[in-house]
């Protein structure tokens, strides 16, 4: 579903990454973890097209498509759905109409008929019981004054009514304490599908208790330096990720 | 610069839609001000001795008056005598009805989407259109008088009502009041006129259309508005002009006048041609709008949505005499390409427990310019008055402009005041966090606008809001709409 070849991104005059290769197919949830400043969140900006991420060098396909030629809302019509780490608000801008109108570019782009307001209604509503959201929430703005909680649990909400193909979840479980990250954890777990691969940007591995990935990357001064099955991510826990970055070091003496 | 700044520049350069000419003949005085175009007016408009003595006044004071240059707006000096001072287009006759106005008028009204016709009677709207300098139809008429309702065009209202033309004219704006007011007073060509009796709730909205069409014109409009005890009304009034490459001045005064227990709700949407993308013609919007409360527990509440003109100049106000009063102001003021905007307003505490409400929203964009000037006063004699003011800006890409300049002077101890200001940019996130959604950028900034906007458009009758939501929309974007 996703081809990343030796992808190189640089923000201003900075490389922060220094070609990437990753693959994900369908179905499959990957973990991509490390420390703070090895770039993961920039590799998550870059394939949603983030403006002032500039890619050099490199490729990235989805399902077969160039993703980098795409603009950032094509590529959401496409079917990719990043969640952010700070969710943006947008005052004045009720959630309901907000999500109503993005569902509805994205099913015209599919070709399918636009939900009206009743029918959107019944779906939300529905997607909501999912991530334990409160209704009331619906008709207030765009993430305005949210608790950090709310404002993940939006984010996964919206994947849920979006539906996508391929959902880029950057630290989706940061700031949240351990009751709202089960919720979120569930939420991501109801949503995984055959048909449907996750990429999850973490810094910590706690995520990975809830939702368990096939894949752990781990990226360290953009690079992805080691990769592993699940059990990786305990390995890291245990270890830290001193022991790689040392690695890291060495090799590029 | 970004590509996002890019982009925000795209979607800011809009075409105007209301810019055609309509080719109709028309009756015009000589180019120039003296005593004799003044006279000329007001032969051609059939007035009363007192008009012309008023209008005489007017103009001898205005001789005395220095233009007013403590704006944050810039412009060249005004040749005043380079202005034609009145333009009518040719009416065989007086038209009767609607039927007889000429179809040409009729088919510019429609390109503007004014209903004007009878058959328009669902939409509940009685509207008075004023072409250039003289009012041309007004409908449901007949509907209104039933009632007592005088709604009319102002020359009517100074020849078939003159006892309340000589009461109320100049009784909240007098000529004196400012160098624009002295010369629309002096020169004034038409505008509507409206009077609710005692105890009469208005069953529909009252609405003008003013259109600015002659080459070389200026606007001289007047509106007056008198609600009597126990009334209410709720007026529209909405503005559009051809494109032309030199600037035209429209220089209006409106009054509104609330006895005790009376509400006027007044609404515009100005769309003025604001001139190209490079700044080259336009409106210069220089206007007095001012509402008194007279009588206890009056309100009156202005709501506007400019997005229009080269210059804008105006502090629609409410002076709250009565005791119990209340005045409000919604505001949405964008300006875009070399726009300039100076607007706000003026609450003038007199009564007690009087009550005002100040919601301005500013935008800019392009290299646009917008000022919010407000004053609030509480006299002596206001005991427990109270002022909330809020003034938002709203800046779109890195060449605009946003300035605030509030005043507020309290006389009396008991009064409370609130104010709140905010300057808030359109983030890049916002419009990316849409865009990752699916939403385009143009239907983002669109958005986010016009969440911005939102408390000021709830105060706009519903089917002007949604024509001040589209307004925004077109006055921002290249397409979406």
């Amino acid at each position: 579903m996703l081809e990343i070849r030796n992808l190189h991104a640089r923000v201003e005059d900075a490389e922060i990454l220094h070609g990437i290769d990753l693959s994900v197919k369908a179905g499959e949830v990957h973990a991509i973890m490390g420390p703070n400043g090895s770039g993961k969140s920039t590799l998550a900006k870059v394939l949603a097209g983030r403006d002032g991420y500039l890619v050099t060098e490199g490729s990235v396909l989805f399902d077969g498509k160039d993703l980098l030629a795409m603009l950032p809302e094509d590529r959401a019509r496409e079917g990719l759905f990043l969640g952010f780490q700070y969710p943006i608000e947008i005052p004045g801008v009720s959630n309901m109409y907000f999500l109503k109108t993005a569902l509805n570019e994205i099913r015209k782009h599919r070709g399918m008929p636009e939900l009206d307001a009743m029918d959107f209604l019944t779906l939300a509503k529905e997607k909501m019981k999912m991530v334990d959201m409160d209704e009331s929430l619906i008709n207030r703005s765009v993430n305005e004054g949210f608790s950090g909680g709310e404002k993940k649990r939006n984010e996964i909400f919206q994947m849920a009514v979006l539906e996508p193909r391929l959902a880029i979840l950057d630290e989706t479980d940061s700031g949240l304490d351990i009751d709202a990250l089960k919720v979120v954890s569930q939420g991501i777990n109801a949503l995984r599908r055959g048909d449907r691969a996750m990429i999850l940007v973490t810094h910590y591995q706690r995520l990975l208790n809830y939702v368990v990935p096939d894949f752990v990357h781990v990226m360290i001064d953009g690079q992805v330096v080691k990769s592993g099955g699940k059990e990786f991510a305990l390995e890291l826990e245990d270890k830290g990720y001193a022991w790689l970055e040392e690695g890291e070091k060495a090799r590029s003496y | 610069m970004s590509s996002t700044a890019n982009q925000l520049q795209e979607i800011t350069a809009q075409d105007y839609k209301y810019g055609f000419v309509t080719d109709i003949e028309a009756d015009t005085v000589p180019c120039g001000l003296n005593e004799d175009v003044i006279r000329l007016i007001s032969t051609k408009k059939n007035e009363p001795e007192f008009m012309l003595e008023w209008r005489l006044k007017a103009y001898r004071h205005w001789l005395t008056m220095e233009e007013p240059r403590w704006a944050n707006v810039h412009y060249p000096p005004i040749d005043y005598q380079a202005i034609i001072y009145y333009s009518a287009p040719k009416l065989k006759a007086k038209p009767k009805s609607i039927d007889e106005v000429d179809p040409t008028l009729l088919a510019t009204y429609e390109k503007l989407g004014i209903p004007l016709k009878e058959r328009e009677i669902l939409a509940g709207v009685a509207v008075d259109a004023v072409f250039d300098s003289i009012s041309v139809a007004t409908t449901f008429k007949a509907k209104l008088a039933e009632m007592g309702i005088i709604f009319c065009a102002f020359s009517e209202a100074v020849r078939e009502h003159p006892d309340l033309v000589q009461q109320y004219l100049g009784s909240v704006v007098p000529y004196t009041d400012n160098f624009f007011a002295a010369l629309n007073s002096a020169v004034f060509s038409d505008g509507s006129f409206c009077f609710i009796p005692k105890g009469v709730r208005c069953p529909m909205e009252l609405s003008t259309y003013f259109r600015i069409n002659a080459a070389a014109t200026g606007q001289f409009e007047r509106t007056l508005i008198i609600a009597e005890e126990g009334s209410y009304v709720s007026y529209l009034e909405g503005c559009t002009a051809p494109i032309r490459d030199e600037n035209q001045l429209h220089a209006a005064v409106v009054e509104l006048v609330a006895l005790d227990n009376a509400r006027i709700k007044y609404s515009t949407v100005q769309n003025w041609y604001p001139g190209d993308k490079e700044g080259k013609g336009g409106i210069y919007n220089f206007v007095t709008k001012r509402g008194k409360c007279q009588g206890v527990n009056s309100k009156i509440s202005w709501t506007q949505v400019e997005t229009g003109s080269a210059i804008t100049w105006k502090y629609p106000s409410c002076i709250l005499m009565g005791d119990n009063s209340v005045g409000e102001f919604h505001s949405v003021a964008l300006t875009n390409n070399y726009q300039q905007a100076d607007t706000g307003t003026k609450m003038i505490h007199i009564g007690r427990n009087t009550r005002s409400t100040i919601v301005s929203k500013g935008i800019s964009a392009g290299h646009g310019q917008n000022t919010y000037r407000g004053m609030v006063k509480i006299l002596k004699g206001a005991e427990q008055a109270r002022n909330y003011s809020r003034c938002d800006s709203l800046l779109l890409g890195d060449k605009c402009g946003a300035h605030t300049f509030p005043l507020i002077e309290v006389r009396n101890s008991t009064a409370i005041m609130e104010h709140e200001a905010s300057t808030s940019k359109i983030g890049e996130d916002q419009i990316f966090y849409c865009q990752q959604r699916g939403i385009p950028a143009e239907a983002a900034v669109s958005m986010i606008v016009n969440g911005f906007c939102k408390e000021v458009f709830h105060e706009l009758p519903m089917e002007f809001a949604v024509e001040a939501q589209k307004l925004l929309g077109v006055s921002l974007e290249g397409s979406v709409g």
